[in-house]
């Protein structure tokens, strides 16, 4: 039984249900194992990057713990408008990739490409407010290690914070570059018409890599611009 | 056993290894079968490789004063040794050429499920090595295998980043192929193939993959975190600039000492196949082997601070960390347990697979015991970098693990070339490798209790004898290792064709052809039974 393409079988019954007629690799036994294998593939792979994030976020946690002044005095240097303002930016990006998928599947080609380029659009944006605000470090000589003059005192522990800031900001972002360059391969696809209520696991996996990636920046934010006791 | 002389059959039949030739055909493919051959010549490679900068090393260390290179040069030898062997052939070894092979093939599935990513994973896998590799021809690197900070971020002025960066990368590899691991056995059992009727060899691949997933991603962002503070002289790990090396060490061990049971896992799981099958019983104790390889992958996330103990971590820290480096001996136990319950009245046959699999019940056991010695604080610290933790650990990781590889790459060679093996030549190198290799190791259980220090390139006179017998058990031990290359790939071109189930096996890799069809079976199977039915009385499927 498992041996026979289930898709096959449909033809000769007539109409059968979406997912049995699309099409799937040879290694499965029908487009539904395929599916669940994808989806079950992306959130294993995420849990590879939690504990990617996580050296990061240990690292980060010894040392506040070890050097609070110097973290808080490290925070209070980063603009926590623009940091709320990209938190914003990027949980209504996750609300337009959420009505992707769901457009994916009740087979609307057209919202999907729209919800698709507006996802990719708020990341975009995101990444501009946070080159904007590399910038701004560069030029107040608040890069660690290549241009970092500070006066103040506990200059090492202040240093140390912006290497992490800089390093966690920054594999974060590198995950967003991915992820756009991800949506805009959806995008291009479900043009095409790639899509359909049989077979969208690609959006849908994608989506939890952006949600994924959302859920980082906001646990990054809090630790990174809320720590300093300014409010 | 039942074999035909190769020139009584010319095989005409289509399998995975002749429906199609040429380079591209292999460097191209997606079968998970092919791609396990790619990695068994890759990792085949570097093994002598790696073994060729420890036959150095023991030649070296055959006078006091040292017998061959600078002491700069004996450095870079025992990290290129240490580097090779544990990224490039102990880690991948049994998973990605044994587990490649046989994973979808023992559950019954034509593939894995992402054969894409499984052949990613092996250009992944090169492209480190041969990033390492180049990195030990432009002039090697001296910090040992471990990368300890601040000596390989700041004062080295050797080539890190390259090896480094060929570690990390080397590293999505492990991950790409534990990921198509657990999806495939979560969603690809054959049916009637549920999870207590599994091979033990899957739930040991099972719970090494998990360790692939949660571990290697924290090396990864180390080696980033190591990367970037040699590149920006910032100070994470250096205590100058406000950092503080024990986190390296912290992050490095937790996915390290964890590696040391990505080692041993596999290893387990090819032993229990083997035990089983030639003692003609049911596997004792199926369940609790199966669930000791679980435990042991969750303690081995747990225990990595007995790296530390002298390394001024809190005392408190230690004792628990003692502690539960003890723990993670009852799951080893049990199966050292289960595997002697299982020979006990068994019908014993000492076929070269057999062997290879009760010198690693032996071996692992002293590997395991010496372990003990290591995980209690009070003698740890007069152990400490001393050779008998170079003992200790390469008892479990040649012992053990190269043993457990060599006795799968027996086992399953009729399934993976169709040929069989010279069965007096394989018993002949099991019986040298056995002896070499204890020859060469147990004289260091000595050298490190009466204090002979690792890694240096000259030792006190006193130690020589010791250390002759060591460099003369290497020789024999390196000549051990050889002979399987030579008798293996005779086999090849030469071997009788193997049938499809030699030594009557229940798994179902064995219900197909030898070697198997390119989607491993004619008509998917239905299992009715565990893998180890040896006790049911019937004739076993040829």
């Amino acid at each position: 039984m498992p041996e026979a393409p289930l898709h096959a079988a449909a033809h000769a019954t007539g109409p059968a249900p979406a997912y049995v007629t699309a099409a799937h690799a040879h290694q499965f036994d029908d487009p539904g194992q395929q599916h669940e294998a994808g989806n079950l593939g992306m959130w294993v792979f995420l849990a590879t990057e939690v504990m990617f994030f996580g050296g990061l976020f240990a690292g980060y946690s010894i040392y506040r713990s070890l050097y609070l002044t110097a973290f808080e005095a490290g925070s209070r240097l980063l603009d926590v408008r623009l940091g709320a303002t990209n938190t914003a930016v990027l949980i209504g990006s996750s609300l337009t990739m959420a009505l992707a998928v769901r457009s994916a599947q009740l087979g609307r080609r057209k919202a999907l490409v729209l919800f698709l380029l507006l996802t990719i659009a708020l990341g975009s944006v995101f990444l501009g407010v946070k080159g904007y605000e590399y910038y701004h470090k560069f030029e107040n000589h608040l890069v660690p290690g290549i241009d970092f003059i500070y006066d103040q005192p506990n200059a090492p522990q202040v240093e140390l914070f912006l290497c992490f800031y800089f390093f966690m900001t920054a594999l974060h972002a590198v995950h967003m570059i991915i992820g756009i360059g991800i949506l805009a391969t959806l995008a291009f696809m479900g043009w095409r018409g790639r899509f359909s209520p049989g077979y969208y696991s690609p959006v849908e996996a994608s989506g939890l890599y952006w949600h994924f990636v959302d859920i980082v920046w906001i646990f990054l934010f809090p630790l990174l611009y809320l720590i300093g006791g300014r409010y | 056993m039942s074999v035909i002389p190769a020139e009584q059959l010319i095989d005409k039949r289509v399998h995975y290894l002749n429906e199609s030739y040429g380079v591209k055909s292999w460097l191209f493919t997606k079968d998970h079968k092919r791609i396990g051959l790619l990695y068994l010549a890759s990792i085949t490679f570097m093994f002598f490789i790696g073994g060729a900068a420890a036959v150095l090393m023991r030649l070296h260390l055959i006078e006091p004063q040292g017998a061959l290179v600078e002491p700069e040069t004996y450095n870079k030898l025992f990290t290129m040794h240490g580097v090779i062997m544990v990224f490039f052939f102990l880690i991948p070894s049994i998973p990605a050429v044994l587990g490649n092979f046989l994973v979808p093939m023992m559950i019954g599935a034509r593939d894995l499920a992402f054969p894409k990513l499984n052949l990613l994973s092996w250009y992944l896998y090169m492209v480190g090595a041969l990033l390492t590799l180049s990195a030990i021809i432009a002039g090697g690197v001296d910090t040992g295998w471990t990368f300890y900070t601040p000596y390989s971020s700041v004062y080295a002025n050797t080539h890190v980043m390259a090896v480094a960066i060929g570690v990390f990368i080397n590293g999505f590899s492990s991950i790409l192929t534990g990921l198509n691991f657990v999806v495939t056995i979560h969603k690809m059992r054959a049916p009637g193939l549920t999870w207590f009727r599994l091979p033990l060899f899957i739930w040991a691949m099972y719970a090494t993959s998990i360790i692939f997933l949660l571990g290697t991603p924290v090396l990864a962002i180390t080696l980033v975190l190591l990367g970037l503070e040699r590149l920006l002289h910032v100070g994470i790990f250096d205590p100058k600039l406000g950092g503080d090396p024990l986190l390296f060490q912290h992050l490095f061990w937790f996915y390290s000492h964890p590696a040391v049971y990505i080692m041993i896992l596999p290893g387990m799981g090819v032993v229990s196949e083997i035990i089983a099958c030639f003692s003609r019983k049911r596997i004792f104790g199926y369940g609790l082997v199966a669930f000791s390889s679980m435990a042991i992958a969750a303690i081995s996330f747990l225990v990595w601070g007995h790296h530390m103990f002298v390394t001024g971590q809190s005392i408190y820290a230690g004792l628990i960390f003692s502690a539960l480096s003890f723990m993670v001996a009852i799951p080893s136990a049990i199966k050292v347990f289960n595997w002697t319950a299982t020979l006990y009245r068994g019908s014993i046959s000492y076929d070269a697979p057999m062997l290879y699999a009760l010198g690693f019940i032996g071996l692992f056991t002293m590997g395991g015991l010496t372990g003990m010695f290591l995980a209690s604080l009070a003698t740890d610290v007069h152990l400490n970098g001393t050779y008998f933790i170079v003992a200790h650990f390469h008892y479990i990781m040649v012992g053990g693990a190269v043993m457990a590889y060599l006795g799968g790459i027996h086992f399953w060679w009729p399934k993976i070339s169709g040929r069989m093996y010279s069965d007096g030549w394989a018993r002949f190198a099991a019986f040298v490798i056995f002896i070499g290799f204890n020859l060469t190791f147990f004289p260091q259980f000595m050298l490190g209790y009466l204090g002979m220090p690792r890694r240096y390139a000259f030792y006190p006179a006193e130690f020589q004898v010791l250390n002759v017998m060591s460099t003369a058990g290497a020789s024999i031990l390196g000549i051990g290792y050889l002979i399987p290359l030579v008798y293996l790939a005779y086999s090849l071109r030469y071997g009788p064709v193997a049938p499809a189930n030699p030594w009557g096996a229940r798994g179902l890799e064995w219900r197909t052809s030898s070697p198997p069809v390119t989607e491993n079976f004619e008509e998917t199977p239905i299992v009715t039974a565990e893998a180890y039915a040896y006790d049911e009385g019937r004739e076993p499927v040829a």
